[in-house]
């Protein structure tokens, strides 16, 4: 038999393994973003809600509060999905890959199913007036679409999935701070695995 | 040589390997797709496929979408069984370089 470079053939398996089952094209750019755009909408709701203290809580009030933070809440989501397109779209044209095929449907699909679940069922507590543990709630439905994706992208997302379950879970224990662990959970921890994996991507590149 | 024991001679070709690796991690595949991931030309693959529907490594299942043709592509039991031996030999000749 012929001397051959199995290194070379084991690397090609790894490789075909991983672009056919695994999306790979996220970077740490787009969770830096998400991080900083979740701190300024955690700012706004902050000196909105908290610093007019004056006005005490009644119905209407509470009405306009309530939409400002839906609002505040959908400007953040909708920034963070369009910049992870965005930067996506620019990292897959660079590295020559598809965008839209199997892998991509398949975390996109295993993303959203505890994510939806999670959001719709706070939208239904929100609609009854249940306010509290709102927060404690995001970012648990949010670890657990994380943890869930984690299958069909880069491994160590399960690890920003721990980190914000365990987080949501401490934030459920304290009532009254779930401006500051929803800020630290969306803010802090997107910002702090946005940078070590985009060092990564650096070091990798 | 028993080391070589192993080594699968039917997965000794960059396209019947890549076949196997793809459809080790995925449930199933259809032709399009194998063709996009390995980059290859059509008479090609589908030869490859062929050898390696013919060991029973490979499962084929035809179905229409849209009246065309789309025929999905499965590992057997047994080609996936084929193939782990296979990595696993490849590990062993490397460790044993080593």
């Amino acid at each position: 038999m012929k001397e051959k470079n199995y290194h070379q053939e084991i690397s090609d398996i790894r490789n075909l393994m991983n672009r056919s089952s695994r999306f790979i094209s996220l970077s740490g750019l787009a969770g830096i973003m998400a991080g900083v755009y979740a701190l300024i909408g955690a700012a706004f709701a902050y000196v909105f809600l908290f610093q007019n203290q004056s006005s005490y809580i009644n119905a209407s009030t509470r009405s306009a509060d309530f939409r400002f933070v839906l609002i505040d809440l959908a400007l953040v989501a909708f920034l963070s999905i369009a910049t992870a397109i965005i930067i996506s779209l620019r990292k897959a044209r660079k590295n020559d890959e598809k965008i839209w095929d199997q892998t991509t449907r398949r975390l996109l699909l295993n993303f959203l199913i505890p994510l939806a679940t999670g959001g719709i069922y706070i939208l239904i507590k929100l609609g009854q007036e249940h306010y509290g543990l709102s927060a404690a709630l995001m970012l648990i439905f949010y670890g657990l679409a994380l943890v869930n994706a984690s299958k069909y992208t880069l491994g160590s997302i399960r690890y920003l999935g721990y980190a914000e379950i365990i987080a949501g879970i401490i934030c459920a224990i304290f009532p009254g701070y779930g401006l500051w662990f929803w800020a630290f959970g969306f803010g802090i921890l997107h910002i702090i695995y946005g940078s070590l994996m985009y060092v990564n991507e650096q070091k990798s590149a | 040589m028993s080391l070589l024991e192993n080594i699968n001679k039917l997965f000794d070709h960059r396209v019947r390997l890549g076949i196997m690796s793809i459809l080790m991690v995925n449930e199933n595949v259809n032709f399009k797709r194998l063709k996009e991931l390995l980059e290859v030309t059509d008479g090609n693959l589908a030869s490859h496929i062929k050898a390696l529907e013919k060991a029973n490594y490979l499962s084929v299942q035809k179905s229409f979408i849209d009246r065309k043709p789309n025929t999905q592509y499965a590992a057997t039991r047994l080609g996936k069984k084929e193939f782990q031996k296979h990595i696993d030999a490849l590990e062993e000749i490397i460790k044993r370089k080593n």
